[in-house]
């Protein structure tokens, strides 16, 4: 454990001690930002509105929080392979992974620790986002359990992409490569919801929409918890991290 | 203290070390040496669990490499051909991180940074970027990563590549001096690194060894006879057959020839000096004796002589090879 954490918060360092960080959580508070702003301003219009029954008393959580968050799961599809990209591409171009690779350590301590690293920085993101939930509970009174849900969904959907960003990350020594292989792959997942709802059910649209790394998340964002999900997102990462230790092994043999 | 059994790494068809095998005792400093490409890197990558074999043993301190890595590497120290530096940590905090996942115990922690940067002399250097370091630098700060956990074992790849010359002389003795409490194996292309440095040499060629021995017996095992280098001013005669006559000599060879000066490559019988019989000849024949002196053959002789396929043409590639040891220096260029 000791080790893990050693590798995660070297991971975490390097992250804040580069641009990347910075540049990240910007881009991201910022179109969060922008979503939350444009929202809200329809929220509050709605609110107003005179509907022919009167005065209609809105659902903070359904109709501001629940569309807020699920925008934001696309906007980690372009943010996720950047957090992801360097993790291993960048160690083998440098050379570094020899350090890595010759300390007493085993590979999946290593994994571990680059994967802890990796959902600390994709945390500090989450977090800078409750700063505006945060101001939804001084003018309102949205309900904190499904926001609560909510997050705990992103963080096991940024927990899935990092796992599967590693693992593409580990595959080459070019960062550039990883990046937009792995948005491709994430832009695949999320496709995939899409031929959920296109075809016309079946087992294809029902194999499809399971497969959708995204619309697991539409529960959580409802403030219900089911196990599927927890165990789809759960298994998810465990697969992801089993192929890049599958990867970090061959790449041992190979040299 | 490091055992190497049989050992042989294949990528795909291409064999990169065939049958290695070798020993390492304790306190010892071990040269691996070879042309660019022969397999040291691959063989010291394995050595250090970087890599596995294809077949056969390697032990570092009593643990087999394949069998127990981490014990085995817990008590080996690494520095890779490039030194593996995080370019946006300082040299403390990359040092601290190493300490940390080679398992130095947090109270310790301290006092061997301060340890490790003192012996490598980057206590000066220790809050700056590793990615700001000269060449020179980086190498000493990869040097101290790889001793930050006081390792029983101290493997070195190439450890004055790319090093101006002060630096060099500076590393091979901070190298001697760590051979009292470590045991060391490095691998250089740089001949005289050796002989100067190691007291044991492993020569490899392609993958195979072609020679474990002292440099001295190294090249001493070359001199089957002895030979001498005598350039003579005989103006128009020529002082082929006089040499050839005096006694002990078994072969007079032409070597160079300038303005009527002539260099004579001169072999005799093992332990037989025949210099003063030599100097007596030329001197009573009234020629000019310009030049006199024994032709000893270097360990790059050796070198090239055992990594050149051709050994028969050995006289002539060792000439060559004597005459250019004494005009290059140190480096033998990059291939």
């Amino acid at each position: 454990m000791r080790n893990i954490l050693a590798i995660a918060g070297k991971e975490l360092r390097s992250y804040f001690s580069s641009p990347i960080a910075y540049v990240i959580i910007g881009f991201f508070a910022f179109v969060f930002g922008y979503f939350y702003w444009v929202l809200l301003a329809y929220f509050v219009r709605a609110g107003m509105e005179m509907s022919p029954m009167g005065p209609q008393a809105l659902n903070v959580n359904e109709q501001m929080i629940r569309p807020v968050l699920s925008n934001m799961t696309v906007v980690l599809l372009f943010v996720m392979p950047l957090i992801t990209m360097r993790t291993y591409s960048e160690e083998k171009r440098s050379g570094t992974i020899e350090l890595l690779l010759t300390a007493p350590l085993t590979d999946l301590q290593i994994i571990f620790g680059k994967f802890l690293g990796a959902l600390a920085l994709y945390g500090v993101m989450l977090a800078v986002t409750m700063i505006h939930m945060g101001i939804l509970f001084l003018y309102g009174s949205p309900e904190w359990k499904p926001l609560a849900t909510a997050y705990l969904g992103l963080l096991l959907l940024g927990g899935a992409f990092i796992s599967l960003g590693l693992f593409i990350s580990s595959l080459t020594k070019n960062q550039i490569v990883a990046g937009m292989v792995s948005f491709a792959v994430f832009l695949l997942f999320w496709v995939a919801s899409w031929i959920g709802s296109v075809s016309q059910g079946g087992w294809v649209a029902d194999t499809a929409s399971y497969v959708s790394i995204i619309d697991h998340l539409d529960d959580f964002t409802k403030g219900v918890l089911d196990t599927k999900h927890l165990v789809y997102y759960l298994s998810f990462i465990g697969f992801g991290l089993f192929l890049t230790a599958k990867s970090v092994d061959m790449e041992r043999w190979r040299g | 203290m490091i055992e190497v059994q049989h050992l042989t790494k294949r990528y795909g068809r291409f064999t990169a070390v065939e049958d290695v095998s070798f020993r390492v005792e304790r306190g010892e400093i071990l040269g691996f040496l070879g042309p660019n490409g022969a397999g040291k890197t691959t063989t010291m990558r394995i050595l250090t669990g970087y890599m596995p074999a294809t077949e056969g043993k390697a032990a570092v301190a009593g643990y087999d490499v394949f069998e127990q890595p981490i014990e085995a590497k817990r008590r080996t120290g690494y520095l890779p051909e490039t030194p593996p530096l995080y370019p946006d940590m300082t040299v403390r905090e990359y040092l601290t991180f190493v300490a940390k996942i080679t398992g130095v115990p947090s109270s310790e922690r301290r006092s061997r940074l301060q340890t490790v940067m003192d012996r490598t002399r980057i206590t000066d250097m220790a809050n700056r970027m590793c990615g700001k370091l000269s060449k020179g630098y980086r190498q000493r700060v990869g040097l101290a990563q790889a001793l930050v956990h006081n390792p029983e074992v101290l493997i070195l790849d190439e450890p004055t590549a790319g090093l101006d010359p002060k630096q060099i002389i500076e590393t091979r003795k901070l190298i001697k001096e760590l051979a009292g409490d470590h045991t060391i194996v490095l691998s250089t292309h740089i001949l005289p690194e050796v002989s100067q440095t190691c007291q044991r040499v492993v020569i490899i060629n392609k993958g195979k060894v072609v020679a474990v021995d002292t440099p001295d017996n190294l090249t001493s095992r070359l001199r089957g006879s002895e030979s001498m280098y005598v350039q003579v001013d005989a103006g128009s005669a020529t002082a082929d057959a006089a040499l050839a006559q005096v006694g002990g000599v078994t072969r007079v060879q032409r070597a160079d020839q300038r303005d009527g000066i002539v260099g004579y490559e001169v072999e005799s019988e093992h332990g037989r000096d025949v210099r003063r019989a030599l100097a007596q000849t030329v001197v009573s024949n009234g020629w000019g004796l310009l030049e006199l002196r024994p032709m000893r053959f270097s360990l790059e002789d050796v070198f090239l002589s055992l990594t050149t396929e051709d050994v028969s043409a050995m006289g002539g590639d060792a000439a060559a090879a004597a005459t250019a040891a004494q005009t290059t220096t140190t480096e033998v260029p990059h291939a």
